[in-house]
């Protein structure tokens, strides 16, 4: 080969065709998640569809007996799915505070060793499997609370005894799962308040603690709610943790029952269902769907909300 | 500039090669099968069995395949474990020669073409926590307990201690049977439903308390196996047919068994041998007559 190769001219054509194929590849590439969305919405209304003519949308939604395998098949989800909103609601309101004010220390007033120790011990929280969850659950969380529902309905013929598995167990593992989320978001909400914000609340007078509660948190507002919906996404779709500690029983969801979530629904009976069993399985996993793109869809708001506010 | 060039080349030679070799590799494999199916030795049996179904007959099936391959060492099967509807699904479809269900077939599935060959029968165990103090359960006793009649095991003669209720989820095999032998079909109160044998196992023998049903043949001395009507669950008794809680172990063809591929007669004829016969009982199953 000559050095006449190198010149622009003569490279022009093979280049333009390298640029070309690449962009092409690009293209193929982003669709694939295009793709794979588009199916998985297409799939799950048509696999979760003709349940609700089979049974009855009302039936399935708002029926609370769950009896899929009887002579007279009930197939009533609105325990379950009041099991996941009050679940979800509940694990919240005990992870969102702990994270919030953990995101406060690490971002405010965590000593540089000790943030040293706290954030990658954050960042490995996130990184544990489900699942491993759920065994500590049942090693280690269900023995106590056990212990604390037969002191509490030790006289009460009427309570069934779950051994633990409850609401409770759920909710609190929920609570540790959503941690690392809240934390990471609202951490680096808190870092993106200017400056000047936190030198001028000091400068006015006002003590650490209160320039973090009255102009930090305020001003990172939008950053910290996105960290409670993406919080919200994650407990509400998490399925293994919650059906090793749950109990599973199709329950009113108060906080010694045995409760099952839309996600337990579909993963425990999913392997031995049969006929309208599992098409009903496939509609309560589009009800979870549908949550899920609400929650989606609020967060979008949210966050277009937030970049409208940081313009202005 | 050239070494960019010859590496994109040969990233998308190399995507063309993999992709063509794949398809290459898919077609023969098909033929294989397909002649291999097609040859009519019966001595030299040749070509692939394959089983899905009950996650229960798991220990049963996996046996049978290890102990049929090493006699018919051109046989593969490859047993999957689905659960007992989906494995009778997957042989009406077609996807697979053998359906395995731990429960006798339902009549939409019959009417559609499955047909019900019992291989053997298993027995159920009760099986509570190893401090639990109770021995034996009447049928009214546990009639009374999974529908939360009783909460307390001091009605059934034990200590002054709550009674959990495990059980499996509704569709499993095992759940089916329990409730069926007891008719208490979907009557029961569960405070667990746990989707897997071991996870039952593991619940009852972590929980105080606890009460649980699972294959005979999984028990082990973690939890105690309750006496029923004051009959152990023994093999014998089952045999006997003087133990209440017991359920057949279905292989199902679509199709009568004389129209299978040479293979699956070949299973079928060595389940029914005195060898096959010896195997089955090995793993503390009962054989059909």
């Amino acid at each position: 080969m000559s050095d006449k190769s190198f010149s622009i001219m003569g490279g022009y054509n093979t280049k333009n065709t390298v640029e070309k194929v690449a962009a092409v590849i690009f293209i193929i590439c982003a669709f694939f998640a295009v793709l794979a969305v588009f199916s998985i919405s297409l799939y799950m209304i048509i696999s979760g569809t003709p349940a609700i003519f089979e049974v009855g949308l009302v039936d399935i939604l708002f029926s609370t007996t769950w009896a899929p395998t009887a002579a007279d098949p009930s197939y009533g989800i609105l325990y379950v799915i009041l099991t996941s909103i009050i679940g979800t609601s509940m694990a919240i309101l005990i992870g969102v505070p702990i994270g919030v004010m953990t995101a406060v220390f690490l971002a405010e007033t965590a000593p540089k060793r000790l943030a040293g120790i706290v954030k990658p011990a954050v960042e490995l929280l996130a990184g544990i499997p489900s699942v491993v969850y759920g065994l500590l659950g049942i090693l280690i969380l269900n023995p106590i609370i056990y212990k604390l529902e037969m002191t509490i309905f030790k006289n009460d013929p009427a309570h069934q005894f779950t051994g633990g598995s409850n609401l409770i167990s759920a909710v609190l593992v929920l609570a540790v799962m959503i941690l690392p989320t809240v934390i990471n978001i609202s951490e680096s909400a808190l870092k993106a308040v200017p400056k000047h914000y936190k030198q001028a609340s000091l400068a006015l007078g006002a003590t650490h603690i209160q320039t973090i509660f009255k102009v930090l948190i305020p001003a990172a507002k939008s950053g910290i709610v996105t960290a409670i919906v993406l919080g919200v996404g994650r407990a509400i779709g998490e399925a293994m943790a919650i059906s090793l500690v749950a109990g599973n029983g199709a329950n009113v969801p108060l906080p010694f029952n045995s409760v099952r979530f839309l996600t337990t629904a579909v993963v425990s009976e999913m392997s031995y269902a049969a006929d309208t069993h599992k098409r009903v399985l496939f509609t309560i996993g589009l009800v979870l769907f549908s949550f899920i793109m609400i929650i989606n869809l609020v967060l979008n708001k949210i966050m277009k909300g937030g970049k409208k506010n940081a313009d202005s | 500039m050239r070494i960019k060039k010859l590496a994109a080349l040969l990233l998308v030679s190399l995507l063309t090669v993999s992709v063509l070799s794949a398809c290459g590799k898919k077609s023969e494999d098909n033929s294989n099968t397909n002649t291999s199916s097609g040859s009519e030795s019966s001595s030299d049996l040749k070509g692939t069995i394959t089983m899905a179904g009950s996650t229960s007959m798991e220990k049963l099936a996996n046996v049978v395949a290890e102990a049929f391959m090493a006699k018919y060492p051109g046989v593969t099967i490859s047993p999957e474990f689905i659960g007992s509807s989906a494995g009778i699904e997957a042989v009406l479809a077609g996807t697979v020669n053998i359906g395995n269900a731990s429960r006798n077939l339902k009549d939409t599935e019959k009417s559609s073409g499955a047909v019900e060959n019992i291989v053997a029968i298993d027995g159920i165990a009760v099986i509570l926590d190893k401090a639990n103090t109770v021995t034996n359960i009447t049928k009214d006793q546990l009639v009374q307990i999974y529908t939360g009649a009783i909460n307390n095991w001091s009605a059934v003669g034990g200590a002054d201690q709550p009674i959990v209720v495990v059980g499996r989820e509704a569709g499993s095999g095992t759940r089916g049977a329990f409730e069926e032998l007891l008719g208490i079909e979907d009557k029961c109160k569960y405070s667990n439903e746990i989707n897997s044998t071991g996870g039952v196992m593991a619940k009852v023998t972590s929980t105080p308390g606890a009460i649980g049903y699972v294959s005979l043949d999984i028990v082990d001395d973690t939890v105690i196996a309750s006496n029923v009507d004051g009959v152990q669950p023994t093999e014998e008794n089952i045999k006997a047919g003087t133990y209440l809680l017991s359920r057949p172990f279905v292989m199902a063809t679509k199709g009568e068994i004389s129209t299978q591929s040479k293979e699956v007669q070949a299973l079928f004829d060595y389940l029914k041998s005195d060898e096959g016969k010896e195997l089955i009982k090995s793993i503390g199953l009962i054989t059909v007559d």
